[in-house]
C-alpha cells in the first residue's frame, strides 16, 4: 500500500542557501508524526513546501502516491496561530466556514450543509458556546480551537498542523491531544511542528528529527533518542533530572 | 436635475465605489498600495489619451487598469526580490507619476488634462459635461462612469466574496485549499484601479486615497462583520460626501477637498467615539470593569 505521504530529496533554498537539503522521509497511514529540530530549522518551510505554497529547487512530494493537489482534498492544513491576524471582523464560526471554501467551488456560498459541519466541528473542539464571538475576543487556546475545527471540516485524510501547542492552555492542549487520537483512529495521518521535547514520546508515535536535513525518522521509540536529539539541536540541550531533556528556549 | 443635486450624486457615488473597495485594502493592510495605485493612473489616463487621441472614458479605464495592474506586479516583483515593501512603493510610484506629469507636460498643447485638475479633481464641473445615451435623460459623464464601475464592483465583489474573504485572512490556507490567491489580488488591484480612475475626475488621485481608506478604516471600528464593514463604510463615503458638499458651499472652498476632510473628520468622531473600539469606549469599559471587580 502507498504511504499517505512520501517525500524524496527534496530541496528547497531562499535565495542561493538552501534551507532544506535532501529531505527524504516517508509516514505511514494513520500515524501521528512530530517534526522536530531548533528554531530555523526548516520544519515550518518543510510542510509549506510539501503543500506548493513555496517554490522547491528539486525533489519528489508525493501524497498518497500522486503530486500535491489542492483540488484532491487530501490534505487539512493548519498554519501558525500567530500567521492570521485575529482583529479581522469575522465569527469563530465564519474562520470555521472557511475550510469548506475549498470543497464548495467557484460562485457559490457556503449552504446549508456546510454551516451544520462547521457548527458540529466547534462543538467537537469544544467550542460550540463561542460560535458568533468575534474572533480577537478569543483567547489563544480558543483560537487554536477554531483553527483545529477549521482543519476538520475539510474533512481531508493527511493533516499538517504548524506549532498547535504554541502559547494554549492546559485545557486546550488535553483537547487538541484528544481530537489528534480522534483521527487517528480514524485512520488519517497527522503530522504536526511540535516544539515541547518533553511531551514528545507522550503524544506521537512517530518522530521527523529535522535540521536543514532530516537527522532521522521512524518511530519515536528508535528515533527520539539522547544521541539524535544532541546532533539535531547540536550544542543547544540542556538536562533536566531522570534523563529528562529540554530545549534551551530561544523564543 | 439641479446642479446641486448631480455634485451631490456623483460624489456619494465616490464614496460608496471607493468606501467598499477600500475595506478589503485595509484588511490586507494594502492602504499604501492605493496611495501608489491612486498616482500611478495618471501616466494610465495620459497613455490612453496619447494612444486614443481621445478623451473616451472607457480608453481611460483599461489604461489605468494596464498601468495600475502593472505597477501591483511591479512592487510584488521588487519585494519578492528583496526591496522592503514601502520602498518597493516609494519608488514605483513616483517614478510612474513622474512620468504622468512629465508626459502631460510635453504634449500639454494636445491634452485636455492639466496636473492640478489630475491632483484635486473638479467635482464642480461635473454637471456640465453631460452625455445622452440611447433612451437616457442627458446625464453627467462622470455619473454614468461611476455607476458602471459601482455595479461592476459589486458583481464581482458577490461572485468572488467568499475568495476574496479567505485571501484577506489567511492566504496560506487559501492557497493550500487551491484558492487562486495572486488572481485575486489583482483582481482587487484592477478593481481598485478602475475606481480610482472614475472617481479620478471629481476628486482627483490624492484625494482618492482619503475617500478609500477613511470610510472603511471608520467602519472597521464600528462592527465585526466582513458584510457590515462593507455596508457601514459606504455610509461613511455618502456622508463624507454630502457633508463635504455642504462644508465646501458654506466656506466657499473645494469641493473635493472638503469631501476628503470631512471623511477625516468622521473617523477621528468614530475613533474617539466607537462604543467598542473607540478611545472613550475603551476607557468607560475599563472603569465599568474596574468597578466590577472591586465591587466583588
Amino acid at each position: 500500500m502507498t504511504n499517505p505521504i512520501e517525500i524524496k530529496k527534496l530541496t528547497v533554498a531562499y535565495d542561493k542557501t538552501a534551507v532544506l537539503k535532501d529531505i527524504q522521509f516517508s509516514v505511514p497511514k494513520g500515524s501521528l508524526t512530530a517534526i522536530i529540530g531548533p528554531n530555523g530549522a526548516g520544519k515550518s518551510t518543510l510542510i509549506k513546501a510539501i503543500l506548493g505554497l513555496i517554490p522547491k529547487v528539486s525533489g519528489d512530494i508525493k501524497i498518497y502516491g500522486k503530486p500535491y493537489r489542492a483540488k484532491d482534498r487530501l490534505v487539512g492544513y493548519v498554519p501558525q496561530r500567530g500567521s492570521v491576524d485575529w482583529d479581522f471582523p469575522t465569527s469563530a464560526l465564519d474562520v470555521v466556514l472557511m475550510g469548506r471554501y475549498g470543497h464548495i467551488g467557484w460562485f457559490k456560498r457556503p449552504g446549508k450543509e456546510d454551516m451544520a459541519l462547521a457548527k458540529e466541528s466547534l462543538k467537537k473542539v469544544g467550542m460550540d458556546a463561542y460560535a458568533n464571538r468575534q474572533i480577537s475576543q478569543l483567547s489563544g487556546g480558543q483560537q487554536q480551537r477554531v483553527f483545529l475545527a477549521r482543519a476538520l471540516v475539510q474533512d481531508a485524510q493527511v493533516y499538517f498542523m504548524d506549532e498547535p501547542f504554541v502559547g494554549v492552555d492546559a485545557a486546550t492542549e488535553k483537547a487538541i491531544i484528544q481530537l489528534l487520537t480522534d483521527l487517528k483512529d480514524q485512520g488519517k495521518t497527522v503530522i504536526v511542528v511540535h516544539h515541547d521535547l518533553q511531551t514528545v514520546e507522550e503524544y506521537f508515535d512517530h518522530c521527523i528529527l529535522l535540521n536543514k536535513e532530516v537527522i532521522a525518522s521512524g518511530v519515536t521509540e528508535e528515533v527520539f533518542t539522547l544521541e539524535q536529539l544532541h546532533q539535531t539541536y547540536g550544542g543547544k540541550l540542556a538536562f533536566l533530572d531522570k534523563g529528562k531533556v529540554m530545549v534551551e528556549q530561544t523564543r | 436635475m439641479s446642479y446641486e443635486i448631480w455634485i451631490m450624486i456623483v460624489a456619494s457615488l465616490v464614496g460608496i465605489t471607493c468606501g467598499v473597495i477600500g475595506c478589503f485594502l485595509i484588511l490586507r493592510k494594502l492602504a499604501m498600495l492605493a496611495d501608489a495605485i491612486s498616482h500611478t493612473v495618471l501616466l494610465g489616463i495620459v497613455l490612453a489619451f496619447l494612444i486614443s487621441q481621445s478623451m473616451n472614458g472607457l480608453y481611460m479605464l483599461i489604461g489605468a487598469a494596464v498601468v495600475g495592474l502593472f505597477t501591483a506586479m511591479l512592487i510584488q516583483f521588487l519585494n519578492h526580490k528583496g526591496i522592503q515593501e514601502d520602498a518597493s512603493i516609494g519608488v514605483v510610484f513616483t517614478f510612474f507619476f513622474a512620468i504622468g506629469v512629465i508626459l502631460i507636460t510635453v504634449f500639454a498643447d494636445s491634452v485636455h488634462l492639466d496636473v492640478d485638475h489630475a491632483l484635486m479633481g473638479e467635482i464642480a464641473f461635473v454637471p456640465f459635461d453631460m452625455v445622452e445615451i440611447a433612451f437616457l435623460p442627458p446625464l453627467p459623464k462622470a455619473f454614468i462612469m461611476l455607476m458602471s464601475i459601482l455595479i461592476l464592483n459589486i458583481i464581482l465583489m458577490m461572485l468572488f466574496y467568499k475568495e476574496l474573504k479567505i485571501t484577506s485572512f489567511d492566504p496560506a490556507l487559501a492557497a493550500a485549499i487551491g484558492m487562486p490567491v495572486m488572481f485575486i489580488h489583482y483582481l482587487l488591484m484592477g478593481m481598485v484601479s478602475v475606481s480610482t480612475v472614475a472617481s479620478f475626475d471629481s476628486v482627483g488621485a490624492i484625494l482618492v486615497v482619503a475617500m478609500l481608506i477613511a470610510p472603511g478604516a471608520s467602519a472597521y471600528l464600528l462592527t465585526n462583520k466582513l458584510s457590515h464593514m462593507l455596508c457601514l463604510s459606504a455610509f461613511f463615503g455618502v456622508l463624507a460626501a454630502i457633508s463635504g458638499y455642504y462644508v465646501a458651499t458654506w466656506i466657499d472652498s473645494s469641493i473635493s477637498g472638503s469631501m476628503a476632510m470631512m471623511s477625516g473628520v468622521l473617523f477621528a468622531l468614530v475613533f474617539i467615539f466607537s462604543p467598542t473600539k473607540g478611545l472613550l469606549g475603551k476607557k468607560i469599559n475599563q472603569k465599568r470593569f474596574r468597578t466590577r471587580t472591586n465591587a466583588t
